[in-house]
């Protein structure tokens, strides 16, 4: 790849806490190697205001490597920025050019509080899990690994759906803030499994009902979830969850 | 004297023996005794979990948001398991073996031959809690083979089975939270242990968010922390895995187990320049179908693809044919090396080598396919793009991981390469039932100095830190608590709570007070170099003690011009980070110093006074057969305590691989 270096504007969304008032700030960037990963290009905008004696702008990141989900920038209008599936942490610069003006914010729901700058609080997605988002199988003897065969096509969708890392991309990008992608994602990772079809009707039920409670808005099939989830996690899976849900709902005894 | 407490006995009726013997805990008195966990990785999660649905009352911390996004989600190709569904003759003795020798006869037999045990358990388990194995069309589970070893037993989902591991351990955890047995507190790091009449009873804790410091009591405390690859600086760990939980259990009593013992993994993304601020690890899995190569002619201008195949280099093949690209890691590290300092490197830095699939891609999978299709005379066009849907299917998120990263497409041209740290062999010394020498702490998984002795084969992390925390620490913990029973919950004001958070306290207040010019990042850097150019890949004893004497003066610096911007009372990242690399300056002198006892060379400890004629690494039984576990002794000082190896089972041999 052909290298370059690039001077850069940016306009970051600075917040001092939960309660304060935010607002943009303007950064200049200079000697930018398009080698850079886009959270690179912040480590270096950092140690220029630390040697200024400014506060460094807070986000979130740990893996580096596209797998954690901490990251969680709304770059330009996107979350994790232009690139398909893909995170902010796996952005490089060669997706930008001398001169640019980039705007980064936090992920904005209500579901989703800022806690700084650019960092946010997805507890609500540990709390939806916590609801049922998993096999009530404890720590034991369980049959052997090969005592139930699973049917190819089904486990790699299982796989294709459990690959969802919880970064929060689908909330973030969803104009009224559902999390119904997220949710599927689980329902369907674990109902398309013989060893979480006992559960996968009240699962259903419970995940919905907490992802109401957590505040998260209805889906309207716009389908930007899907558009910009980094693990490609399909929309399919909203039509697997609602079947679910309207089955669930229909068989539920204690309606 | 080190007691490794291991049961006597023939070795594969050990861990049976203990199971059948240890002490119990009733299911009444579980809900009396509450346990910290610290981590919440695959070993703190799946011990979290395990001990919830036991009964006992568990807090665990985790400095990320969610528990779900501990570093052991970033492993990549699998979990080794001796189910043996291959028929290649696997066995709990052939793991037992490879592991062994593998870790070049510096682990504990009894230790080793139990993870070997429980590794079947494992794979039964995690299936049933949905975890996505890749399966076989006929709908059985389908296996891989990783380094070192001549049999399929590594078990995968693509290259995110850390993910799925994970996520199945983390969905148990929050199974207890819900049902109340397990409370998590995510952005919050242990920053003290709490140590009563001998025993560990407690942590202090710091709120990342609000910067409180917060007291917590235990009847136990569990450090599921993970590794110290970090004190690199740059390595393939996660930005915020460090050695803090570990280093502050260490200067309360527990000793460090050979801390020297690194894993520098061969498949790496290279270094791209001064930026850079982590790196990147390409699967071992990938050595099953990439081979390694250079060009046979020193600074070759020619584009890979331009090279003839007489005029490459299959340094591994060459040099080991019984297991040539699939030798472990360490030996498979230096090899590159010694091809990249003898000039034969490749890229812009010259730093890195080929690990090209084009002949796999063509010839194992685009044969295999053109055959299930009746395509009996294929073009070459036609192999490669039938071969690229297989390699996709098993690799697809690492070629677009590198491609993402370097830009280039790996299904076209072969990846470069290049050795990084990846992974700690040493840790906190533990005796069989994973309890340091403080009563009542532990370690698990990568925190612990572990079953991996010199060098770690792949896919077996993730089977320690779930043999740890699944079925191990159940039994082991229990054998403690039952002498613990009348021992009610200790109110976080009593003193030691008091005077270990003042400690914690004025730490933070000394590090914010300094108000030098230099920021945290800029002294992690310099450690990072002065480890890797004198602590890395080759150690000699000069290096060394030029090491400590810059690792010393680095500290004084630290201590008197760091720059930490903010407040104490609020989220500072700048703060988090002084703290650990604080941690990480005291940790590198300790290997250095170890690494300069330990005057033989051993798995990934390369001591260049101490090779074959060859140039492979050579052991020298007679001085170094032990365990080093080092006791904090007061700065800089440190006394070395000998734990003597056994071999009854596993004869020591100098390893081969040829």
């Amino acid at each position: 790849m052909e290298h370059y270096t690039m001077n850069l504007t940016l306009k970051v969304w600075r917040q001092k806490n939960a309660t304060s008032q935010g607002s943009f700030e303007t950064y200049q960037v200079r000697n930018i190697s398009s080698e850079m990963s886009f959270l690179e290009m912040f480590d270096v905008l950092n140690e220029e205001l630390i040697h200024e004696g400014k506060e460094p702008i807070a986000f979130d990141h740990d893996c580096r490597e596209g797998i954690c989900g901490m990251c969680s920038m709304y770059i330009n209008g996107r979350p994790h920025g232009p690139w398909e599936a893909n995170t902010t942490c796996q952005l490089h610069m060669r997706a930008f050019k001398d001169g640019d003006t980039i705007v980064v914010e936090p992920w904005r729901a209500n579901a989703f509080p800022v806690i700084k700058d650019l960092t946010v609080d997805r507890s609500a997605f540990d709390r939806i899990i916590q609801a049922g988002g998993y096999i009530s199988v404890n720590t034991g003897s369980p049959v052997d690994a090969n005592a139930i065969p699973v049917e190819k096509e089904k486990a790699d969708m299982a796989f294709a759906a459990a690959a969802c890392i919880g970064c929060g991309a689908c909330v973030a990008a969803c104009k009224n803030s559902s999390a119904l992608l997220f949710v599927s994602a689980k329902v369907s990772h674990l109902a398309l499994l013989p060893q979480g079809a006992p559960e996968r009707r009240t699962r259903a039920l419970n995940m919905v009902a907490q992802m109401d409670k957590e505040g998260f808005g209805s889906c309207t099939n716009t389908g930007a979830c899907e558009a910009v989830c980094p693990k490609e996690i399909s929309i399919t899976n909203i039509a697997r969850l609602n079947s679910e849900f309207t089955l669930a709902g229909l068989l539920s005894s204690n309606k | 004297m080190l007691d490794s407490k291991i049961p006597a006995g023939p070795l594969e009726e050990k861990w049976t023996y203990y199971k059948g013997h240890c002490k119990l805990v009733n299911p009444a008195n579980k809900r009396k005794l509450e346990i910290i966990v610290v981590g919440t990785g695959l070993a703190g999660a799946s011990a979290a979990a395990s001990l919830g649905e036991l009964g006992y009352k568990v807090k665990a911390f985790c400095f990320q948001d969610s528990p779900r996004r501990a570093h052991s989600i970033a492993a990549q190709g699998g979990i080794n398991a001796a189910k043996n569904y291959q028929n290649d003759g696997d066995s709990v003795f052939r793991l037992f073996y490879d592991t062994i020798k593998g870790g070049d006869y510096r682990a504990r037999e009894g230790n080793v031959h139990r993870l070997a045990e429980v590794s079947v358990n494992i794979i039964d388990q995690c299936v049933a809690q949905g975890v996505p194995f890749a399966r076989e069309y006929g709908g059985l589970l389908n296996n891989r083979s990783f380094g070192g070893t001549q049999v399929k037993r590594t078990f995968y989902a693509a290259g995110q089975t850390g993910q799925q591991l994970l996520i199945g351990a983390y969905q148990a955890l929050e199974r207890q939270e819900a049902l109340g047995n397990v409370q998590v507190y995510s952005r919050h790091e242990m920053l003290e242990v709490v140590i009563i009449d001998g025993k560990a009873r407690g942590i202090i804790a710091r709120n990342l968010v609000t910067g409180k410091l917060e007291r917590h009591f235990g009847h136990a405390v569990l450090l599921c922390s993970g590794g110290y690859g970090n004190v690199f600086y740059l390595s393939t760990n996660a930005m915020g895995s460090n050695v803090t939980a570990a280093w502050k259990a260490h200067k309360q009593g527990a000793y460090f187990g050979n801390p020297c013992f690194t894993q520098i993994h061969p498949t790496c993304i290279p270094v791209s320049g001064d930026h850079q601020s982590k790196l990147t690890l390409m699967s071992e899995s990938l050595r099953n179908d990439g081979r390694i190569w250079v060009p046979k002619q020193k600074n070759d201008p020619r584009k890979p693809n331009d090279i003839p195949e007489e005029e490459r280099d299959y340094y591994l093949e060459r040099r080991y044919p019984a297991f040539g690209n699939l030798v472990p890691r360490d030996v498979a590290s230096r090899a590159a090396k010694e091809r990249c300092d003898a000039g034969y490197g490749v890229g812009t830095t010259k730093q890195a080598v080929y690990l090209d699939f084009r002949f796999n891609l063509i010839n194992k999978y685009g044969r295999a396919e053109a055959n299930k299709l009746g395509i009996h005379n294929p073009d070459e066009a036609t192999l490669v793009r039938l071969g690229k849907e297989v390699v996709k299917e098993e690799y697809g998120n690492l070629f677009d991981m590198y491609e993402k990263i370097t830009g280039e497409n790996p299904y076209e041209v072969p990846m470069r390469i290049y050795p990084a740290v990846h992974y700690t062999m040493g840790g906190l010394w533990v005796d069989y039932e994973l309890m340091t020498t403080v009563k009542g702490l532990y370690a698990l998984g990568e925190a612990n100095f572990s079953d991996h002795g010199a060098n770690r084969l792949g896919a077996s992390a993730l089977m320690q830190g779930l043999a740890d925390g699944y079925f191990v620490i159940p039994y082991t913990i229990g054998n403690y608590l039952a002498d613990d029973i009348a021992t009610k919950p200790i109110p976080t004001n009593h003193e030691a709570f008091e005077a270990a958070e003042k400690a914690v306290s004025d730490r933070i207040n000394t590090l914010m007070s300094i108000k030098g010019k230099q920021s945290v990042e800029s002294f992690h850097k310099r450690l990072g170099k002065i480890m890797w150019e004198k602590c890395g890949m080759a150690r000699n004893a000069q290096g060394l003690q030029e090491a400590i004497q810059e690792i010393r003066a680095l500290r004084k610096e630290f201590w008197s011009d760091v720059r930490i911007p903010g407040e104490i009372a609020e989220m500072n990242p700048e703060l988090d980070k002084a703290g650990r690399v604080a941690d990480f300056i005291e940790l590198g002198e300790l290997m250095c110093l170890d690494a300069l006892n330990r005057n033989e060379s051993c798995g990934g400890h390369f001591r260049e006074e101490s090779q074959t004629e060859e140039g492979e690494a050579k052991r020298d039984d007679s001085q170094y057969m032990y365990a080093a576990a080092w006791e904090f002794k007061g700065e800089s000082n440190w006394e070395l305590h000998k734990e003597n190896l056994e071999f009854e089972v596993a004869k020591p041999t100098q390893r081969s691989y040829k």
